[in-house]
């Protein structure tokens, strides 16, 4: 069972990660706070099935971020995970280091995929499943999406695929945060009806608090148990707020990309501690 | 005339054929080949595997996009997938996912693009793929093959799968004479193949371009001129050494190819021309305009790309060979401004 105490504690510690990594050359901070209980819940609460040790291990489960600018977050799990050091995360965005700004497979143990362009990601996790199929393995592949990812034309492509060929070990969960890079998606350009879109696909839908963990975990572990009696992919929608955990990062979409300065930093650091 | 009559090649079926029959040739041999098919596998060949391995051929639809992002899903966990559509469908329209999820990620994915060139003929312009050489010859770790007749085509498939890393094997429509017999073709990467010897001029041609030129050197050849002709069937990573001894040795070279120049095969051996041993050259190909609709063999008329426009080529590649230096007179010391 997974150890309750830590998984009210890592998060915290998992924001004042992502303001280590990107003090110094920058980052996607409000995107990578907008998923931060969803990576604690997937990696920590029981649900992905791994092995740091051996991340090439062929039978586990796979995680593919194809929200690829939340690349600090997905580090910082990696190695608290015990995939590499912590040391590693200082090394985020400069050359000699090998940690990219963006997941490239194959620099980082526990990426599994190459992202940076949005929209690819489900159709790699769709191929991982048709990979365990062939070789009668029976891991699951949890991919995540950015909402705004969703404009891409690609992932709906996968999301039929997928249903067509009854992809009943893949799982999607949307960090969905309702904002873009230049503003809320329901004025840039609206998602609605998100879960109706992916029921229409003919995925099996949830919606939860995406800043809960252990709503998290019970919305998959629910789907998990559905996909047990029925061959369909499935999609957890998580309800986040984009640079949740700082009040004054929170919904400022302007916070995309953007480097916080030594105040700030300081300020945000202080009420990540403090919450 | 038919391509290749004049060098005495025999007529072969469509290149696509032998393409199909080499992709189940090597789904036979490697049980972690599996082929993707963007709802074309009876026009690029592909189906020849459906019908044998059927659980191993997967019908993506018309989403190239998600056909190239699956790929990159099997070959990280160890298949080896050969992404078949027409090479532009699959290079227009899934660039971004072959450069990112595959080529970035450098995984191993095989990709088959038929229809290349101007083999779709009267379709029109909208399905050629004329700049299938530029899209994948930029992409890093990617090796570009063009193999010019059935027999190179199923070597270069089993080379493709051999080797460790994307690999584009470009296909075509159209029937490409015999160049090769089984016991005389030695398909190896990144190594040409001299198909005839000269010292005055050298062709360098790739795919349907290649019996082209076979035609081309035996019409020069009646007018004293030996032309050397390469098949220069890896158009990436491009024979250096052959290319520079071309050069060194016949001092004029002419390139062909069925592809748009800017960014084609010709372009690159030029680079290489004047790294190693500059000379005069000329390139054939299609210059910055889009092909009618018309046949083949119309086209390659309309665009300068027969076995006459080759030959013309080199003759103007070997007048303009540097003249022996003479003495400089006084006279023409400062008639340059």
């Amino acid at each position: 069972m997974p150890d309750t105490q830590m998984l009210k504690e890592l998060p915290r510690t998992l924001r004042l990660d992502v303001l280590d990594v990107t003090a110094k050359w920058g980052g996607h901070v409000s995107s990578c706070f907008s998923a931060v209980e969803i990576l604690t819940a997937i990696y920590f609460g029981g649900i992905l099935r791994y092995r740091p040790a051996e991340p090439d291990w062929s039978q586990r489960d796979r995680f593919i971020l194809s929200k690829g600018h939340a690349a600090p977050l997905f580090y910082a799990v990696l190695a608290r995970a015990g995939y590499a050091p912590l040391a590693e995360l200082q090394k985020f965005r400069q050359l000699s280091g090998g940690l990219h700004g963006h997941p490239i497979a194959g620099t980082f143990p526990g990426v599994e995929m190459t992202s940076g362009s949005l929209g690819q990601g489900l159709s790699f996790g769709l191929g991982a499943i048709l990979a365990g199929r062939l070789s009668g393995f029976d891991y699951r592949v949890y991919v995540l999406l950015g909402d705004g990812e969703c404009e891409e034309g690609q992932i709906w492509e996968a999301a039929m695929a997928a249903a067509h060929w009854q992809a009943d070990r893949l799982i999607a969960i949307v960090d969905h945060n309702k904002y873009q890079q230049t503003g809320p998606i329901s004025r840039e350009m609206s998602l609605a009806p998100f879960a109706g879109k992916w029921r229409a696909f003919g995925w099996q839908a949830a919606e939860v608090d995406g800043h809960d963990v252990a709503a998290v975990v019970a919305g998959l572990q629910g789907l998990i148990a559905w996909q047990d009696s029925h061959r369909a992919p499935a999609v957890l929608i998580a309800h986040t707020v984009k640079g949740k955990g700082v009040s004054f990062i929170e919904r400022d979409y302007t916070f995309h990309g953007r480097s916080l300065s030594p105040e700030q930093d300081a300020a945000a650091r202080k009420e990540i501690r403090c919450n | 005339m038919q391509l290749g009559a004049r060098a005495g090649l025999k007529p072969a079926d469509q290149l696509r054929k032998a393409a199909g029959q080499a992709m189940l040739e090597v789904a036979r041999r490697y049980p972690n080949v599996v082929i993707l098919d963007g709802d074309l596998g009876n026009s690029t060949g592909a189906h020849a595997v459906k019908d044998v391995f059927p659980e191993r051929f997967f019908n993506v639809g018309i989403a190239e996009a998600n056909m190239v992002g699956i790929a990159a899903g099997l070959a990280a966990s160890g298949y080896i997938p050969i992404v078949t559509s027409l090479a532009s469908f699959l290079f227009n329209n899934a660039y971004d996912q072959i450069r990112l999820s595959v080529a970035l990620a450098g995984l191993n994915v095989k990709f088959v693009g038929s229809h290349a060139g101007i083999s779709t003929g009267r379709e029109g312009p909208s399905s050629m793929s004329l700049e299938d050489f530029a899209l994948a010859g930029s992409l890093a770790p990617f090796v570009v093959v063009a193999p010019c007749d059935p027999t190179s085509m199923r070597q270069a498939m089993h080379a493709a799968v051999a080797h460790v890393g994307p690999v584009y094997v470009r296909s075509s429509r159209e029937a490409f004479p015999h160049v090769y017999t089984p016991e005389d073709c030695r398909f190896a990467i990144g190594v040409a193949n001299k198909l005839r010897e000269g010292h005055d001029v050298t062709l360098i041609a790739c795919g349907l371009l290649v019996p082209v030129a076979l035609d081309a050197a035996v019409i020069l050849a009646e007018e004293g001129i030996q032309a050397r002709v390469l098949d220069m069937h890896t158009v990436k990573p491009l024979d250096r050494e052959a290319i520079a001894a071309a050069a060194r040795e016949t001092g004029a070279i002419v390139t062909a190819e069925e592809q748009f120049i800017t960014g084609g095969m010709g372009v690159n051996i030029a680079r290489i021309v004047v790294e190693t041993c500059p000379a005069p050259m000329r390139l054939i190909g299609i210059r910055d305009r889009y092909p009618g609709s018309g046949s083949p063999a119309e086209l390659l008329e309309a665009h300068g790309m027969t076995p006459d426009h080759v030959a013309a080529a080199a003759r103007e590649a070997i007048k303009a060979k540097p003249q022996p230096t003479r003495p400089m007179s006084l006279n023409n010391l400062g008639a340059v401004s």
